[in-house]
């Protein structure tokens, strides 16, 4: 070959120029932010590990990273499961069933500030979620889901759970449609209850597709931010405050550029756990590196 | 509604089958099956009805009322009137068309340039740099936030579009997408290409890319939705509101509005019918794209 051996890297420059100077350099510059005491009105001083003993002294950083856990236990596991049974439902061959996908698929190409409006209307006290509750018995008097502590990060859980479902049914409807239909009319003539082929044929087959959701829907939960910013801020008293939002908070409205970096490395560490898992997962099933 | 012998005839489509006679039973479970579609489908489209229903009310009708009635008394377009009158949509249209448009070219651009090397040439440490292109995609933006912010600050970069494109102007997913789209073809054309005289970048721009269009419009896909519903970043890096994008826009109607509902309701509705209708028009890629994005990574 007399090719140059310099093309390859020419082809890569504009990417790996814009990954330099926002992800790599970022990426190393939080670090060091992380050690030192910068607030954007002074230089950044080095002060060695203060940052990290000061968060683990916090007791708001440990409510919100015990929140920010919370939501991972709930959402995760809502968001692995309840779009297996959408994917089941619109993967069948009837008429209209293109609409049904379409409709559920709307709360998840809406931007989330919409979506967050619609929500908050529909929790208000006077609001459908209360009489639908209230006519059914389940409730007494108004809730004020977002305005309550005991309630205000599970009605925002709801929100992040529901604007999820569409995606991922998508993918697992992806998973379904590999699925080789004799299997199920091997099932129906040994007389398997549709239960019994949900539970031996499509979750067995449909493993791969179960596990990106898990990995995808763990790390989107770790960052969840804009639901919490429109539609109760953190609170009320911190209740329903993540970690996200708390780095926010610090970075940008305290000006604790140093603190909050420190916060941003924890989060990093936490993402890396679970991405981790990913790439031995995809390392696995495709070989992705070595192509 | 019920339409079981349609159901039929396309079960038979797909699966020729001995034609069973129309039971009571089936008609039964296929009402069941719209039923359960319809009421799903009222979970998921019920809270922005809401809000259109809350839209359309008039200023003398009560939106408090217990129970909730949903359907407007009168009908009136009042509200979308004067809120536009507060909530300039057509310049934070403009922005947000803007930033999602070039974001989705860059991507196409830089992405596919990346990935070209990636997937059809061999050189010293490519294995590196792919898997240190890859290892991003762990990276939280969270975490990278505050020092973009700061590197935009010194670029001059707050407020101008360059500021809310450039950091998501090339993804390592795009790289991935991309380079595994290039796998696929083969090889002998690059070799053919190359005998009658075509250079790398002819190669890449003349044989490769019109070959892989259908991963183009899933990056496409998913990078618009990406810069289209992006908050965080606009939210840290404007703060002149001529700059804002829908999203921002909406939320500033929300907090300056915040007893007015009727107007925060039509501002929203407004906001999202661009996307709903791109949706509408888009949608089989949308769900293609997403179906493909899955397996392929």
């Amino acid at each position: 070959m007399k090719r140059n051996p310099l093309t390859p890297f020419l082809f890569l420059v504009p990417g790996l120029i814009i990954l330099g100077a926002f992800i790599f350099y970022p990426m190393l510059h939080a670090i060091w932010l992380s050690f030192t005491n910068y607030n954007i009105v002074n230089d950044a001083e080095f002060i060695g590990l203060e940052n990290y003993q000061a968060l683990l002294e916090d007791p708001l950083f440990w409510k919100v990273l015990g929140q920010t856990l919370l939501y991972l236990i709930i959402v995760v596991p809502a968001l692995v499961v309840l779009p297996i049974f959408l994917a089941i439902l619109v993967n069948k061959q009837i008429k209209g069933i293109g609409f049904f996908r379409s409709a559920y698929y709307i709360p998840v190409v809406t931007s989330m500030v919409v979506v967050g409006i619609a929500w908050k209307w529909v929790y208000a006290d006077q609001g459908v979620l209360n009489y639908i509750l209230d006519s059914l018995g389940v409730i007494s008097a108004p809730v004020n889901w977002l305005t309550s502590t005991s309630t205000s990060i599970f009605a925002v859980m709801i929100v992040t759970i529901w604007k999820g479902l569409g995606y991922y049914m998508v993918i697992y409807l992806a998973g379904l449609q590999s699925i080789p239909d004799d299997l199920y009319e091997a099932a129906d003539i040994d007389g398997a209850s549709k239960w019994k082929q949900i539970w031996h044929i499509t979750v067995p087959l449909l493993m791969p597709s179960i596990m990106i959701v898990t990995i995808m829907s763990s790390i989107s939960a770790m960052k969840v931010f804009e639901e919490i910013y429109v539609m109760t801020g953190g609170g009320p008293l911190n209740s329903s405050k993540t970690l996200v939002f708390y780095i926010y908070q610090e970075a940008f409205e305290k000006l604790q550029m140093g603190y909050a970096s420190a916060a941003g490395v924890v989060l990093f560490l936490i993402t890396l756990i679970f991405s981790i898992i990913n790439i031995k997962f995809m390392n696995k099933k495709e070989n992705v590196i070595k192509g | 509604m019920n339409s079981p012998s349609i159901n039929t005839k396309q079960v038979n489509v797909i699966n020729p089958k001995p034609k069973r006679p129309l039971t009571f039973k089936k008609v039964i479970k296929t009402s069941l099956t719209y039923g359960t579609l319809l009421f799903v489908t009222l979970i998921m489209v019920g809270p922005f009805l809401w809000l259109l229903a809350t839209s359309l009310k008039s200023g003398g009708e009560n939106i408090f009322s217990y129970p909730p009635q949903f359907i407007p008394e009168k009908i009136t377009f009042q509200n979308y009137v004067e809120v536009m009158n507060f909530f300039p949509f057509w310049r934070y249209l403009w922005n947000s068309i803007i930033v999602s448009v070039v974001t989705v070219l860059l991507n196409i651009v830089f992405c596919s340039l990346a990935a070209y090397p990636l997937a059809r040439m061999q050189f010293r440490g490519k294995t590196l740099v792919f898997v240190l292109i890859i290892s991003t995609m762990m990276i939280p933006f969270q975490l990278l936030m505050i020092p973009i912010y700061l590197l935009a600050l010194e670029m001059g970069l707050q407020n101008t579009y360059a500021g809310l494109i450039l950091p998501h102007a090339t993804t390592a997913f795009g790289i991935f997408l991309m380079r595994q789209a290039f796998l696929t073809i083969p090889y002998e054309l690059d070799e053919s290409a190359r005998m009658d005289g075509a250079n790398s970048f002819q190669i890449w721009w003349r044989i490769l890319m019109p070959l892989v269009k259908p991963s183009i419009v899933t990056l496409s896909i998913f990078t618009f939705m990406m810069a289209w519903g992006d908050f965080l970043w606009p939210l840290i890096i404007l703060n002149d509101t001529s700059m804002y994008t829908l999203p921002l826009g909406v939320n500033t109607l929300a907090g300056s509005f915040s007893a007015n509902w009727r107007y925060i309701a039509a501002g929203s509705i407004i906001s999202i019918l661009p996307i709903i209708i791109i949706f509408a028009i888009l949608q089989r890629h949308f769900i293609a794209g997403a179906m493909k994005g899955a397996v392929k990574g």
